[in-house]
C-alpha cells in the first residue's frame, strides 16, 4: 500500500522531496502540498484503491503525511 | 549605542486566516489557474463534481474561454473561507461553500453543512467575498463579520 501511495504521491502533490523516498512521518504541507495539490492527491488515491473520503475525513490531518493516508485508506477498507 | 526596540513577532507559523477582534475574520487564496485546468484534464468530471456545486460548474463552464478562470477563482474563495473560519480540521465538504452569481454579476459566498454550522456557532452575520484573476492567478478574499 504504501509504495502506491508514494506513487500517487509522486505523481500528483508537487512536492519538493521526492515521494517515493520520503519519510512517512514528514508533513506533506511542509514538504510543498499546497490544497489544492491534496485534492488531487485525494482524487489520486480514490482512484488507485478504489475507495472515497467522506466528507468527516476531508481534512488536512488526513493528508499529512504518508503514514495518516496509509491509516485513513485502512479505515476506508483499502486493500 | 542605542538600539532600535523592535515589535515582537508572532510565534510562526501563524494562523492562515486572520481573526479580528473576535468580530470578524479574513481569508484568502491564491491559485494557479494553469494548475486548476490540469486538475480537469487528469480528473474529469470526478475533480468538478466533488468540489463544484452544480450552480458553479454550470456558470463557469458555460463559457469555455473562462471556464478556468472561473473555477480557479471559486476554488480560491472555498479555500479563503477554510481559512478565515480555521475549517481545515473540521471535515468540510468543498460543496459546503458555494459561490454564488447575483443576477447583478456580483458574487456572494453561501455555507451549507458543516462549514454552515461553524460560521452560525461564532455568530457570523454577513459574508464578503471579492474575486479576482489575471494573467495565470486567481484570488480571493472572504471577510466574515458578527452582526452589528
Amino acid at each position: 500500500m504504501e509504495a502506491q501511495i508514494r506513487q500517487v504521491l509522486k505523481d500528483h502533490a508537487r512536492l519538493s522531496k521526492d515521494a517515493l523516498t520520503l519519510d512517512a512521518q514528514e508533513d506533506l504541507y511542509q514538504a510543498g502540498m499546497t490544497s489544492h495539490a491534496s485534492v488531487n492527491v485525494m482524487l489520486g488515491l480514490e482512484g488507485t484503491f478504489d475507495v472515497e473520503f467522506p466528507d468527516h475525513m476531508l481534512k488536512r490531518n488526513v493528508f499529512n503525511s504518508i503514514s495518516s493516508i496509509r491509516s485513513a485508506l485502512t479505515e476506508l477498507g483499502a486493500a | 549605542m542605542k538600539t532600535a526596540k523592535l515589535p515582537l513577532l508572532p510565534e510562526f507559523p501563524m494562523p492562515a486566516g486572520l481573526q479580528g477582534d473576535g468580530n470578524w475574520w479574513v481569508g484568502m487564496d491564491l491559485v494557479q489557474i494553469s494548475r486548476i485546468e490540469k486538475s480537469v484534464q487528469q480528473f474529469g468530471t470526478r475533480f468538478i463534481q466533488r468540489v463544484f456545486t452544480p450552480h458553479e460548474s454550470g456558470y463557469a463552464l458555460s463559457s469555455p474561454a473562462l471556464q478556468y478562470e472561473r473555477l480557479a477563482a471559486r476554488f480560491a474563495a472555498k479555500e479563503a473561507c477554510i481559512k478565515a473560519l480555521n475549517l481545515s480540521e473540521k471535515g468540510v465538504n468543498w460543496r459546503d461553500m458555494e459561490v454564488f452569481k447575483q443576477t447583478d454579476g456580483s458574487c456572494s459566498l453561501i455555507l451549507h453543512g458543516v462549514a454552515q454550522e461553524q460560521a452560525t456557532q461564532r455568530g457570523i452575520a454577513r459574508i464578503q467575498l471579492s474575486l479576482s484573476h489575471d494573467g495565470d492567478y486567481a484570488a480571493a478574499v472572504v471577510v466574515m463579520a458578527r452582526s452589528g
